[in-house]
């Protein structure tokens, strides 16, 4: 039937892209420093509350147009997220820098374990939820009396996401920080020895992807409308495995890993159990990864001198 | 004659290995300044100490402004002696960022410069103000020095599919690209052809006549003799001579170390005794 699996189609991508967007954070910090910045996830959970939060406050205020408070409430969390992503940087990574390869590893499990509690003792650890910010949809098709329908949220959250990886992407291969994270990721002491302040453009690569982590909260929380302080975990987890299917390293291959996972969700809770989603995710991982140890995308090491 | 680096008293200890030991030269600015000595003579450690690789054990090494100020190299973190001390170097074995374009890489060496102009970024991405003037000049900096090295219709290729000699071409010219006062190079005739060798001691000659002194680490001695100025001669970590190419060539103390005499002495120490 083909209206099912076109609305399953719809389901997947739109569940991809936020996956994709919080691939890009882990996949850029591993990029440039060779760590997994096991926070990230939680930094994305950050930004849901934040996004509650600053909407909570304009219903309170009586304003009444949702629309524009969720721009606000996009703006205030990209914002203080990147400053959670600095801080992070800035205290639990950068004093072990140098220090052994688990040292930051260990460290970044400590700060995603902080901030649960933070959020949890803060925000209380009950479920959050909102009203659905954009309702309606249209209709695509119909068949068999079964409805495609593709909601206004939807259609957010695709181009929301496209217009931030088009940004992300221009910042990356055309601006001179982006030009710097790459050399950073082929030879830190060398672009330092042309004179670029590696650990300011280390704490940079953390702002944006902390910024994109906000971006992925956001439309995670305005297209479930429900919220926990341990959404971080659960989909920092998958976004992590989508890095590594698309190629950790690679920022294509952290899109394309995440729409994969969104997809292969979205279809085997359409066509099988849904129960048992994560462990078709996690299979086909594995699969990937037996026969493309480097993932889809990713470049076998280069060998450095 | 004024002094351009000054490198006094300079030690570099490996744990009980001393690579370096009290070494005190000049580098004169706007000279070719030569360090030459037998294999492990410690070339390559003093280049690693004056360009923030490794921090120095003892000593201090000094850059000489135009405006008499001075600047301590050894007390700047590694970055800052690019962007402050004007410093620049080469490898010997070749250190490009392989996977981006040959005129990317000319573009991160002027990093900075660029980078203050963007607005945090945010102009750059917007296209806006200053940036697209800087970027300009950039870009015309890069093509200057690609030209010069005869790389210019490989811009855009990945620096790692250039050939070897192609690529140590395109490492001196992104050194160039940073805008530096002293430009270290180590072994860049390594490997290369005699006709390669000979365009490279023009290229050479071409950095200096645009101002940039140069502190080169050579073997090939056809290149040290017909093009330095001034030569330092290394051996076990200590300078055992310093002159003029002609004063090099017959100073006995270097002819005894490249021929291997007083080794003899080194024989009478048991090796248990280390």
């Amino acid at each position: 039937m083909i209206a099912y699996a076109l609305q399953q189609l719809i389901n997947g991508i739109t569940l991809g892209m936020v996956y994709g967007l919080i691939a890009v954070g882990y996949t850029m910090v591993y990029g440039i420093i060779g760590m997994i910045n096991f926070a990230h996830g939680d930094v994305f959970m950050v930004g849901a509350y934040v996004g509650i939060i600053v909407l909570t406050a304009f219903s309170g205020m009586g304003i009444a147009a949702v629309p524009v408070g969720l721009l606000v409430a996009l703006l205030v969390s990209v914002a203080l997220c990147g400053v959670y992503g600095f801080t992070i940087e800035r205290a639990a990574y950068r004093p072990l820098r140098g220090s052994f390869r688990l040292a930051p590893l260990i460290s970044a499990i400590g700060m995603s374990i902080l901030l649960e509690n933070f959020v949890q003792t803060s925000q209380g650890a009950k479920d959050r939820a909102i009203p659905e910010p954009i309702p309606g949809g249209f209709t695509i098709m119909q068949q068999h009396g079964f409805v495609v329908q593709m909601s206004y949220m939807q259609i957010a959250i695709i181009v929301t996401t496209l217009v931030t990886l088009g940004i992300f992407t221009y910042i990356v291969t055309k601006t001179p920080l982006g030009r710097a994270m790459r050399a950073i990721e082929q030879d830190a002491k060398m672009a330092a020895l042309l004179g670029v302040n590696t650990n300011r453009v280390i704490s940079l690569t953390f702002v944006i992807g902390s910024a994109l982590a906000a971006v992925a909260g956001i439309m995670f929380l305005s297209y479930y409308g429900v919220i926990n302080f341990f959404i971080g975990f659960n989909a920092g987890i998958k976004a992590f495995t989508a890095a590594v299917l698309g190629g950790i390293g690679s920022l294509p291959g952290a899109v394309l890993g995440g729409l994969l996972i969104g997809l292969i969700e979205s279809f085997w809770s359409g066509y099988a159990t849904i129960a048992y989603k994560d462990v078709a995710v996690y299979s086909i991982l594995a699969i990937v990864l037996m026969f493309m140890p480097t993932g889809l995308l990713g470049r076998a090491d280069i060998e450095k001198v | 004659m004024t002094a351009l680096l000054e490198v006094r008293d300079l030690v570099m200890r490996f744990g009980g290995l001393t690579a370096v030991s009290r070494l005190s030269f000049t580098a004169v600015r706007g000279e070719i300044t030569a360090v030459i000595g037998p294999n492990g003579a410690g070339k390559t450690t003093v280049f690693n100490c004056i360009t923030g690789f490794y921090r120095p054990s003892e000593g201090e090494i000094t850059i000489h402004r135009e405006d008499q100020s001075t600047l301590a190299l050894h007390r700047l973190p590694g970055f800052a002696i690019a962007k402050r001390g004007r410093v620049a170097r080469t490898f010997q074995n070749i250190r490009l960022f392989g996977g981006m374009t040959v005129l990317e890489n000319l573009m991160v060496a002027q990093h900075n410069r660029l980078q203050a102009a963007t607005g945090f970024t945010l102009l750059a991405v917007l296209g806006l103000g200053r940036y697209r003037h800087v970027e300009a000049e950039a870009l015309e900096r890069a093509k200057y020095w690609l030209d010069a090295t005869g790389l210019t219709k490989r811009a855009d290729e990945p620096a790692a599919s250039l050939p070897y000699g192609a690529q140590r071409r395109l490492e001196i010219a992104r050194a160039m690209c940073t805008d530096p006062v002293l430009l270290c190079l180590d072994e860049p005739a390594a490997g290369l052809n005699p006709r390669e060798s000979e365009e490279l001691n023009a290229l050479l000659l071409k950095i200096r006549a645009a101002g940039c002194s140069l502190l080169l680490i050579e073997h090939d001695m056809g290149v040290v003799m017909k093009i330095s100025d001034h030569i330092i001669v290394l051996d076990h970590g200590k300078k055992i001579a310093d002159g003029t190419p002609a004063e090099i060539r017959t100073n006995p103390a270097v002819i005894a170390a490249y021929l291997g005499e007083g080794d003899d002495d080194d024989l009478d120490v048991p090796v248990a005794a280390q």
